[in-house]
């Protein structure tokens, strides 16, 4: 066939991408490069703003809270996952795909419902008289955490299966019965193998909860304010488009430079896995 | 011979799975209590909040616009994205390597962002109405989607079967239909399945391409949850959650969840 029926095919989805996403976002990012005071002074405004610091520290605290706490969660159940015997394995695997198949407007309502000031868990603390007057979960740090492990832990469970599925069964019986202890086993032999995944892993769940907004926005509120709901703000109720750019430039900033250093780690990990 | 796994591990694993289901079950509860704010566990069983959504008409409307917007978006990203993956494992040799990139750069780049700079280029400055500004955006959103999951599927097509049918005299395009498609069907339902979810929870392009009058289900939630915290949110949820089953049942029948693993 001619070299123009392979574009004519590959062309309307590419061009959908440039005019729609690249140009757009392209734009974006340099409105913020036109400010007569200078090239760089949005940013360098950004980054002198205390709120605007702290806002950029927090998303990037929670991001890494989150990510840190789903690998272990994650972790620990993709391998009792991988390790169960057949019809186990797909009922635990449709718990984990149900809720990640549910929108994220309903898995942060559910937080609402538990952590409110009439929520479950106030109410069954005051039960059990752990408490004497509701405490207040909801606005917290802690609650947008708690429902951003909630969210991408199942994400981190169907990253990680496929990849401690492919750990020979052979290789950590040979390791154990070499003499290993469980601990070594896992740091020599399971933790080393299990590592191309724990990075695609730890990726997605990083740049998901940095750039969400839906859950900050419901858990959070005005309070617990994070990049995305900033952005929001900075658009639609204040109208600063110059300033809801910056901070979409400095979400894209971080969001690639972590999948490209992740990416270079990976391959410098693992030599032959092409990231 | 497989190990046991050890006890202490299952039984955290448990409490992990626990952590996972136990908000929906919830939900569901709380769907179902007899009083005017959320409960749970429900107090008073009624489904009256079930027939409450059919009378805010809010949510009747959003309901639809979420629907077809996930219907045509998907279908939108399908129609570009079955030839672009067509051509990306046909020409692997020929086509520059930075394509299939460029493919899935909407998931690439922060939603928020590209839902942000579509609402100022495509909204403001084209002057695009709400309802072609959102569903370019879903297009656009869910167009990974086709293009992955129906490449992944191609994959494992032998075109040489195709160049068989060619040569025998038929015409590439009835080729495509009849040879190629009917071998890739499983991918399609999978990306138009895939792709319908992602549509229909997005939350972060939708919110800013919403306007007067037009808005989609997520983002109607969004809003009532702001104003009241009744059960009538609960009872969406569910709705919305019976949906998100019937799709499961549909991807369990068609190609088996284990799918969703790899």
């Amino acid at each position: 066939m001619k070299s123009w029926t392979r574009w004519a095919l590959a062309a309307p989805a590419a061009i959908a991408v440039v005019v729609f996403l690249i140009i757009p976002v392209a734009g974006t990012i340099l409105t913020t490069f036109g400010d007569p005071k200078g090239v760089f002074a949005p940013y360098i405004a950004f980054y002198n703003s205390g709120f605007r610091r702290t806002v950029l520290y927090r998303t990037l605290e929670i991001a890494l809270i989150t990510t840190a706490i789903s690998l272990l969660l994650g972790f620990v159940a993709a391998w009792v996952v991988a390790r169960a015997p057949g019809r186990m394995r797909s009922i635990l695997i449709i718990a984990a795909v149900f809720p990640l198949l549910t929108g994220v407007i309903i898995r942060s309502f559910a937080w609402m419902i538990i952590l409110g000031k009439n929520g479950i868990l106030n109410n069954f603390m005051l039960w059990i008289g752990a408490i004497s007057e509701p405490l207040p979960m909801l606005y917290t740090e802690g609650a947008v955490i708690v429902a951003m492990v909630y969210l991408f832990t199942p994400l981190m469970i169907l990253t990680l299966v496929g990849v401690l599925e492919g750990i020979p069964e052979d290789l950590v019986q040979a390791s154990l019965s070499l003499g290993a202890s469980p601990a070594a086993t896992f740091r020599q032999v399971i933790f080393p193998l299990a590592v191309p995944g724990l990075i695609i892993g730890s990726v997605l769940v990083f740049t998901g909860s940095f750039t969400s907004y839906a859950t900050p926005q419901i858990l959070g509120g005005e309070r617990q304010m994070m990049m995305g709901t900033f952005l929001y703000q900075r658009a639609m109720v204040t109208f600063d488009w110059v300033g809801a750019s910056t901070i979409a430039a400095v979400m894209i900033l971080v969001t690639f430079a972590v999948v490209i250093a992740m990416s270079r780690l990976a391959r410098r990990l693992n030599p032959v896995a092409v990231a | 011979m497989t190990t046991r796994t050890s006890p202490v591990l299952v039984a955290i694993a448990a409490l992990i799975f626990l952590f996972l289901v136990a908000p929906l079950v919830i939900i569901v509860g709380a769907s179902l209590s007899d009083t005017t704010y959320l409960a749970f566990p429900p107090r008073g069983l009624t489904l009256r909040w079930f027939w409450n959504i059919f009378e805010i008409e809010a949510f009747r409307s959003t309901a639809i616009t979420s629907f077809q917007l996930a219907v045509l978006g998907t279908t939108l990203s399908l129609l570009i994205g079955i030839p672009a993956a067509y051509a990306l494992n046909r020409y692997r040799v020929e086509l520059p390597k930075w394509l299939s990139t460029v493919y899935v750069l909407p998931i690439l780049v922060p939603e928020i962002v590209f839902g942000f700079s579509l609402m100022k280029s495509v909204s403001v400055e084209l002057g695009v109405s709400i309802f072609p500004s959102l569903l370019i955006g879903h297009a656009l959103l869910v167009l990974p989607y086709s293009v992955r999951v129906v490449s992944a599927s191609l994959a494992s097509f032998d075109f040489s079967v195709e160049e068989a049918a060619i040569s025998l005299g038929s015409p590439p395009l009835k080729t495509f239909f009849t040879v190629v498609l009917p071998n890739i069907r499983s991918g399609v339902i999978a990306a138009f399945i895939l792709a319908f979810i992602t549509s229909i929870n997005d939350v972060s392009v939708s919110v800013f391409l919403t306007g007067p009058g037009i808005s989609t289900l997520p983002i109607q939630l969004l809003a009532y949850m702001q104003q009241f915290f009744d059960p009538t949110l609960a009872s969406v949820s569910v709705l919305l959650m019976i949906v998100t089953v019937a799709v499961m049942a549909v991807v369990e029948a068609t190609l088996g969840l284990t799918f969703l693993t790899k």
